[in-house]
């Protein structure tokens, strides 16, 4: 049996524990409208671009001397993923989720008899994947440093990204990076990145218009700017969906942590009450048989 | 007779509105956009666009970095990496 003084010793770093997750969830729960509404912003370019690569890619393919970035190497042996992981812990299960999709992609991919490397962005992946492929990890970039990553840190991954394919160090790279479905569920998704997989056309409206569009410089020249682009834009919607995964999963778990302290402040009242009591109890019989005796 | 102008970074949606004309700092060289324009698409140099509310105004001028213009049926949409202001 604790003593009363533990017992309220208790109390109180459990009090102080429930203020700090309060305070942590009411910051996510402002900072994840923030996320989505810069998430929802995104969307137009994203959606605008890949109507353009549309159209153009459904020029250029099926043609051998495309741009590499579309064609790929012309080989699928050497695999590089893409983890997106968080800066910051608080956030529930997020992050192992991330790291356990990963992982799956990378055993699926060596039991196929490819090899696997990682580049990392975020902290969080860092160590559970060095432990299990502790020569694996191929690079990584750093978003901790600045307050919310923004299309500057999306380019400068695209960038290494890109000069790593060009010196040859992969064939494919794939994206593993959450994807935010509200604030309950967040689900990581792997998505090809490199090479641009070839958008599914959809005759539409643009159709036939696009028969007679003039390009400049040219369709090919155009292409290969925008592909670069097109990778950068889809980093730079990761890095999005991961804020707002990361602060609608924060909230989540903040918000049980601090029921749970709720529960517990409970029950350690309720049992230092008790407690209390007994010793009132005990004391006032030994003062009577005190008092009766004599 | 007006031209329907969109500008996107990939950080938001600048501008969409009606314009009279819009000039671009096309990779090769500037062009002017008017209203039925045929379909048309370039890469964009960075440099600043023209954008003129009605016919003999004074143009409004946005800064922009790297891009693509494209012009379709829709109007004209500048897809920019950057936008100053």
């Amino acid at each position: 049996m604790a003593s009363l003084k533990e017992l309220k010793g208790r109390i109180n770093s459990v009090k102080s524990t429930q203020k700090i997750t309060k305070a942590k969830q009411m910051v996510a729960a402002a900072k994840l409208r923030k996320a989505q509404a810069a998430a929802e912003a995104a969307r137009p370019y994203a959606s605008r671009l890949a109507e353009v690569m549309g159209s153009l890619a459904a020029k250029v393919a099926g043609q051998d001397n495309g741009p590499l970035l579309m064609r790929g190497t012309g080989s699928d042996q050497r695999h590089l993923l893409v983890v997106v992981n968080t800066d910051k812990g608080l956030c529930g299960g997020l992050n192992s989720n991330i790291v356990k999709e990963a992982k799956l992609q990378a055993r699926a991919l060596e039991a196929a008899g490819k090899t696997v490397s990682f580049y990392l962005v975020g902290k969080k992946g860092r160590a559970p994947i060095r432990r299990d492929y502790p020569n694996g990890i191929a690079a990584g970039y750093d978003t901790g440093n600045v307050r919310t990553p923004g299309f500057d840190e999306a380019s400068a991954i695209a960038r290494e990204l890109l000069e790593m394919f060009e010196a040859g160090k992969f064939d494919v790279a794939h994206l593993v990076a959450p994807e935010f479905k509200n604030a309950l569920t967040q689900l990581p998704v792997t998505t090809q990145i490199i090479p641009v997989p070839a958008p599914t056309n959809t005759p539409g409206s643009s159709g036939a218009i696009d028969a007679v569009v003039e390009y400049e410089p040219g369709e090919e020249e155009i292409l290969e700017e925008l592909l670069p682009r097109y990778v950068t834009t889809q980093l730079f919607g990761a890095l999005l969906e991961r804020e707002a995964s990361e602060q609608g999963a924060s909230m989540t778990a903040m918000d049980n942590a601090t029921r749970n302290a709720g529960e517990l402040i409970n029950k350690l009242t309720i049992q230092y009450n008790r407690s209390r009591q007994a010793a009132i109890t005990t004391e006032l019989i030994e003062i009577i048989a005190g008092a009766e005796a004599l | 007779m007006s031209l329907h102008f969109e500008l996107v970074t990939p950080a938001r949606l600048v501008r969409s509105e009606e314009v009279h004309m819009v000039v671009v700092p096309g990779t090769d060289g500037e062009f002017g956009v008017l209203e039925g324009h045929a379909p048309f698409m370039s890469t964009v140099k960075d440099g600043t666009i023209k954008v003129y509310k009605s016919a003999g105004s004074a143009p409004e001028e946005i800064t922009v970095q790297g891009g693509f213009a494209e012009v379709g049926a829709k109007g004209l949409t500048v897809l920019a990496e950057h936008v100053e202001g």
